[in-house]
């Protein structure tokens, strides 16, 4: 396969690369036309990930490559900087710090959507150069605990399986993951292979009822953080049943007695059991018998599992059972921990943690030598440091005077999230690289970098089942901006470590790392499974033709390798595994009086973590546009609040105000918000604001989806909206959501005080004096009120009859929707039907198609619901008529329950 | 033997009325109708676009004189046959020429008579109303010779007369005591864009104004109006357009009561129980009539009675106005001032000069008042005429029937 083919005729070239989002790391084909610098995105068809699918983030990547949104020059203190002051800076100002405070003053927050080589050039400037620890990645909240459970259970962390497996097993458990809406694609492959084969069964475990139950056979709403029970119960059940593999764990586990005795006091009695998970006898009995029935298991989990001061535990409560029955390794076998990030995995390997040297090596004295010699670096590091939310603590007690932050938001990611923005304003040194220009972080920093974005960098990744993927640059650096490799490099040049970083290509890098992950790893040692050494002499030819491939790769595994463990061979001093004795605990901070519900937080469909870029495209803002709060109806009723009421969400460390959806999906003693909201894009819309900063004792990484916190209606006076051709400030008003729109902007208001005279308080928010003042400028107003309601409506357009504006005041959250108004942006003419229905806020009788339902082709609810209505009884025959659904068919489900209730 | 139904005056509540009796029981009476005018029957309200000229005598005919004859019905029509007397003793009516009828039902349907200012010089050459077909066949003939007029009065007759006679190169200047034209169908701001849109197309106004005289030459020709306000117009023709008075002068001499208008019931009686009156002629509960839809409604009433059903009242309603000026759309219904308890709702898109407001009390359309688009006129006077609750639909009233219907039909769906 030809990695990069030109056709000079029309400007256009075709590039191979990988998604810039989860972890799944779907191949992609990009055309790039480079007259326009426009991006055509599908997926690729020869990537083992994806197989040509995409889902609808990965699809719209093409929108988010424009120039408007991003940081093209360095900055010192927001004046623009040339590349050798801002280097000079940062280099000086590390030094300083350094000399005065010694090298744990200072510290590296890095990133899981880094590239490898980007990783490593900063792990071995912070470990072997500048001689600390203080390295840690925004993966730490994403899967540290799979990382410290594998590392407990397997010696190292190696991932056992790959995504195959789920097409060749009989169940299938996802524990604690929204897979159908966090990573689309890896779900389309499990639910076409259930299709194609019903006896196939899926057990979906998640106190939410999400999308993914659409294909459960059996789903286990159990309650916040008890996974632990309920996995010591499947294991006390294998016990009770004989289906313990005894021949497997003698010869390759250890701990199974202690494992067990645990399981039995914590989860033998089933009536128990069923009280402490809040799910019926019947149902735990059923995915036991099924579990244990069922030689070919897969578990696959993630951030339910992880994100928990007991994660660690819960993982290896999970590879206890896999290990009990000898199901690991083999073909449909296996635990499975599927990342959130591009190169989660990449960092994990390169050892961009602060618990980690390199190259799956940990802190002892031997890897210390053993890394210290390979790099010959002068000062290492040789003890842990500090892990993410002890890293911002320590930035606010001053122990660290000076941050870099690449490629990633803690100000809106990190629980406790106004702590962060606390700590940055006190921190003497804040630098930040990135390619969005107006981040919550960014707007903290000293130093801003323009980093190269996923469109113009190059280097490879590693997804969630060890493959190693080349990323590839669609379009030449645009701007200033430059490669984080080369950021690093330069200025660990500057604090005088020429040779060591004197690299010209990522290439380079590629090979030293390479070259590490062999470095005295040879066979018969077999001290490490991550070994890449037969890359460590790749030409750049080879570098730029790399196919994707499973590590390990060398002398012993030619072709990589897809299985760990079917035979044993663990990376532990004896080559066992460690079936650990787990004592299940409940979350760090229990609900209250004054807090009673349980706050959990997660992903939607179509934004990817803080919306930096998935933000940029509007189609990707038509499904879900504003910050939300899932809620019971009972819990709703008690509190007597109302569907897309705005409601605040309130925990001892922080709020948040989100519109409240009444769904019995949640337990009524849960909530529902997502992570992604900022403050860039919302005034009040931060729900890691509210998250507690407790993390799991091992693995630091935060509770995030358990957090005390009590939901109130927040006061207003007034709800309104204002779509606008032209982005504007931000109203002085309680609540602000702003979003992009095709060809507009919105925003989402209200306010607690009501206003004097509300038509021109639009008017002002517009950029207008008064209505003769839109007169003047040679534009159209069109108004509509009814005081007695509260309703005040305006609309602007120009001399042509096209829509400048459009904006609405009325007395509740019940104002028309936006969808068929959105629409008219696009329009260089409205008709006079169009004209004159505007200020109604809905088409012209029977022509509104409501809320967008398919991101991928902008389908909506009413035109849906039409068709369905129409004698449309499947998906598939709405596909086959709307096209809704036949791309990334993320929104499959929804489409279901729509033909429902038509 | 038929009874004898006498109808006086050949107007188009009186046409309308033989139109349903027509229908409803055409072998029950021997009919005589008295017409002043020399025609069989014609469209009133088609006086300003015969004027002008979009419409042709014949193509506001409604019944010729051979349609009479076809009927059954005696027709006595022109000046000499003006009925002079009624004599309700001997149960007859007697015309200018001595032609008598005897009737056992009589209805009188004498319409109205311009108001003529009582001020000098109303009788001058030049000064004139606009009332019937002669009226407009002066007009027509004056706007060949002369150049200048004065239309007093910005009712829907005044502006249409003044538009008919701009329309034939006459330059016109419309009078009027208010501040706002049509004062009688439009609030101030919708007065205000027709003023700008009457005078875009040539008409010229002087606004609270009231005149105080008219000149005119030795030969008797008007030459100039002067008013209170001491200013004075050089004119050559001037139409008084300022209302009617209902034409009851018969009627008072043969001893039926009346008050402004012929004082009738809800069945349309007068005092006297064999004499019925219809159309501008009447007083119904204190009011009196100038539009034509009321006039029909009392047509359908009569003809109801006559054939002996018996059953239908009369019912004075809020009637919707329209100005027939080509190309200038207004629509007004109700109270569309409002009370001190009313409450507004207002659409207004400027550049398209447009302008809507719909009057609101206890849930229910009072009035309306609409300029420039008034598609919805008939769906807003339907509620104001049903009192329809809007509860459901007052969020999309404003936006018509069709989102109103959608809109309930999806909330029923959701409930």
């Amino acid at each position: 396969m030809e990695m990069i083919t030109s056709s000079s005729a029309d400007e256009q070239t075709t590039v191979s690369t990988t998604c810039a989002y989860c972890g799944v790391g779907c191949g992609i084909e990009a055309k790039i036309n480079h007259t326009t610098r426009q991006v055509e995105i599908q997926g690729l068809t020869n990537h083992p990930a994806n197989h040509g699918r995409l889902c609808s983030k990965g699809s719209a990547l093409g929108h988010t490559v424009g120039l408007n949104e991003r940081l093209l020059e360095p900055h010192i203190n927001n004046q623009i900087a040339t590349w050798d002051n801002a280097l000079d800076t940062v280099a000086q100002g590390f030094k300083k710090i350094i000399e005065e405070h010694g090298p744990d003053s200072v510290a590296f927050y890095v990133s899981g959507q880094l590239l490898t080589e980007d990783y490593y050039a900063a792990n071995k400037l912070m470990k072997g150069y500048i001689g600390s620890a203080n390295i840690d990645t925004n993966s730490r909240l994403c899967m540290s605990s799979s990382v410290v459970g594998h590392k407990r259970a397997f010696g190292l962390d190696t991932v056992p399986g790959c995504y195959e497996d789920f097409e060749k097993a009989e169940l299938i458990t996802l524990v604690g993951s929204n897979t159908a809406w966090c990573h689309p694609v890896l779900f389309q492959r499990i639910k076409a292979y259930k299709e194609a084969n019903p006896n196939v069964k899926v057990v979906v475990i998640d106190p939410r009822r999400t999308q993914t139950c659409d294909i459960a056979d059996l789903h286990l709403p159990i309650n916040l953080g008890s996974d632990v029970w309920l996995f010591n119960g499947l294991l006390n059940h294998l016990h009770q049943h004989n289906k313990i593999n005894h021949e497997y764990v003698e010869q390759h586990c250890d701990g199974l007695e202690a494992a067990l005795e645990q399981a039995e006091k914590s989860s033998s009695d089933i009536q128990n059991l069923s009280t402490i998970l809040g799910v019926s006898p019947d149902d735990l009995t059923q995915f036991y018998n099924w579990f244990s029935d069922t030689e070919k298991s897969v578990s696959l989990y993630s951030q339910g599992v992880n994100q928990s001061t007991s994660g660690t535990d819960k993982v290896n409560s999970i590879l206890n059972c896999h290990l009990a029955t000898g199901r690991i390794g083999k073909e449909g076998m296996g635990p499975f921990s599927i990342t959130g990030q591009p190169n989660a995995m990449g960092g994990r390997e390169v050892g961009g943690l602060a618990n980690t040297l390199a190259c799956h090596m940990d802190f002892n004295e031997s890897n210390i030598d053993r890394v210290q010699r390979f790099w010959n670096a002068p000062n290492m590091a040789t003890k842990n440091g500090y892990m993410a939310v002890d890293l911002f603590n320590a930035i606010e007690t001053g122990k660290v005077k000076a941050v870099w932050i690449m490629a990633t938001n803690p100000a809106v990611s990190l629980p406790n999230a106004d702590q962060v923005k606390r700590a940055l304003k006190k921190c003497e040194l804040v630098v930040v690289s990135d390619n969005i220009a107006d981040t919550d972080t960014m707007r903290l920093a000293h130093v801003k970098l323009p980093a190269a974005p996923w469109s113009e960098k190059d280097g490879t990744v590693t997804n969630s089942e060890r493959r190693i993927s080349r990323q590839r640059g669609l379009l030449p650096l645009a701007g200033n901006t430059k490669p984080d490799w080369w950021i690093i490099s330069e200025v660990a040049k500057r604090m005088g470590f020429e040779q060591a970083f004197n690299y010209t290509t990522g290439t380079d890098i590629f090979k030293e790392y390479a070259a590490l992950s062999g470095f005295e790893n040879s066979s018969e040692y077999k001290l490490r499974d991550f070994d890449i050494s037969k890359l460590q002499n790749i030409t750049q030819e080879e570098y730029d033709n790399l196919q994707p491939f499973q590590w390990p790769l060398n002398s012993e595994n030619p072709n990589g390798k897809a299985r760990f463990f079917a035979d044993g061979g663990f990376f532990t001093p004896n080559r066992k595994a460690r079936m650990l004795a787990l004592h299940p605990q409940l979350p760090k901070n229990k609900v209250s009086y004054a807090y009673p519900l349980r706050l959990n937080t997660g992903r939607i469909r179509d934004q990817w973590h803080t919306m930096t870029r998935t933000g940029l495209a509007a189609q990707l803002n038509q499904h879900i546009s504003e910050p939300f709060v899932e809620m019971h109806p009972m819990t709703a009723a008690q509190l007597k609040l109302s569907e897309q009421q705005l409601v605040q969400v309130q925990s001892q460390w922080g709020h948040m105000i989100g519109r409240l959806v009444i769904t019995d999906a949640v337990k009524p003693e849960n909530v529902f918000a997502p992570m992604h909201w900022t403050g860039v894009l919302s005034k009040t819309g931060r729900i890691n604001a509210t998250v507690n900063p407790e993390v799991d004792p091992y693995s630091g990484q935060p509770e995030s989806k358990h957090t005390p916190v009590k939901v109130s209606a927040m006061p207003t006076q007034w709800h309104g909206f204002i779509l606008s051709k032209a982005t504007i400030p931000w109203p002085n008003t309680d609540y602000v959501v702003s979003s992009k729109g095709n060809q507009h902007s919105r925003y989402e208001l209200a306010h607690s005080e009501s206003l004097n005279d509300p038509t021109l308080s639009l008017l002002n928010w517009l950029g207008f004096e008064n209505e003769q003042a839109v007169i003047e400028q040679n534009l159209e107003p069109i108004t509509y009120l009814d005081s007695t309601s509260g309703v005040y409506r305006l609309a602007i357009l120009n001399k042509q009859g096209g829509l400048e504006a459009v904006a609405m005041i009325g007395p509740d959250q019940n104002l028309p929707q936006r969808t068929w108004l959105a629409l008219q942006f696009s329009k260089d003419t409205l008709n006079d039907r169009a004209r004159q229905a505007l200020l109604s806020g809905f088409a012209p009788a029977g022509e509104d198609i409501g809320r967008i339902v398919c991101a991928c082709f902008s389908v909506g609810e009413n035109t849906i619901a039409k068709a369905a209505k129409g004698g449309c009884k499947t998906p598939a025959e709405i596909g086959t008529q709307l096209k809704a659904g036949t791309n990334c068919g993320s929104c499959v489900p929804e489409i279901k329950d729509i033909i429902a209730k038509a | 033997m038929k009874a004898n139904l006498v109808l006086i005056g050949n107007g188009m509540a009186g046409a309308k009325l033989l139109e349903e009796l027509m229908k409803s029981c055409p072998e029950q009476y021997n009919i005589t109708v008295f017409g002043n005018e020399p025609y069989g029957n014609y469209n009133r309200i088609m006086l300003s676009p015969l004027l002008a000229g979009e419409k042709s005598l014949t193509e506001i005919m409604i019944f010729d004189r051979q349609w009479y004859q076809d009927n059954g019905i005696t027709l006595h029509a022109g000046e000499e046959k003006a009925v002079v007397e009624i004599n309700r003793i001997h149960k007859t009516v007697i015309a200018k020429d001595g032609t008598q009828a005897p009737y056992d039902k009589l209805i009188i349907a004498t319409g109205s008579k311009p108001f003529i200012l009582p001020i000098e010089g109303n009788q001058l050459n030049g000064v004139m109303s606009f009332r019937d077909i002669s009226d407009v066949e002066k007009m027509i003939s004056a706007t060949k010779t002369k150049r200048k007029a004065v239309v007093i009065g910005a009712g829907l007759l005044g502006l249409e007369a003044a538009m008919g006679l701009s329309g034939r190169g006459m330059d016109v200047t419309v009078v009027h005591n208010n501040a706002v034209p049509l004062n009688r169908q439009l609030d101030q701001e919708a007065g205000q864009l027709l003023t700008e849109e009457l005078s875009s197309r040539g008409l010229s106004f002087k606004m609270n104004a009231n005149t105080k005289a008219i000149l005119g030459n030795p030969q008797g020709d008007v030459t100039s109006i002067v008013f209170e306000d001491g200013s004075a117009l050089e004119t050559d023709l001037v139409i008084m357009a300022i209302g009617i008075r209902p034409n009851i002068q018969l009627a008072q001499e043969a001893g039926i009561y009346c008050e402004k208008g012929i004082v009738v019931s809800d069945t349309l009686q007068t005092y006297d129980p064999s004499i019925y009156a219809l159309g501008e002629c009447i007083q119904h509960r204190g009011g009196t009539f100038g539009l034509v839809a009321p006039l029909y409604d009392q047509a359908n009433v009569l003809a109801n009675h006559f054939s002996e059903h018996g059953v239908a009242q009369f019912q004075s309603l809020p009637t919707a106005t329209k100005l027939k000026v080509t190309g200038i759309n207004l629509f007004s219904v109700g109270n569309f001032l409002g009370t001190e308890k009313s409450e507004f709702l207002y659409y207004r898109d400027k550049q398209k000069q447009i302008y809507k407001k719909l009057v609101i009390e206890n849930n229910r359309i009072i009035g309306a008042v609409m300029y420039g688009e008034t598609a919805e006129g008939s769906f807003y006077n339907e509620l104001l005429d049903n009192k329809t609750d809007l509860t459901e639909i007052r969020p999309y009233l404003m936006f018509g029937r069709a989102l109103c219907e959608e809109q309930a039909k999806f909330q029923q769906g959701e409930h």
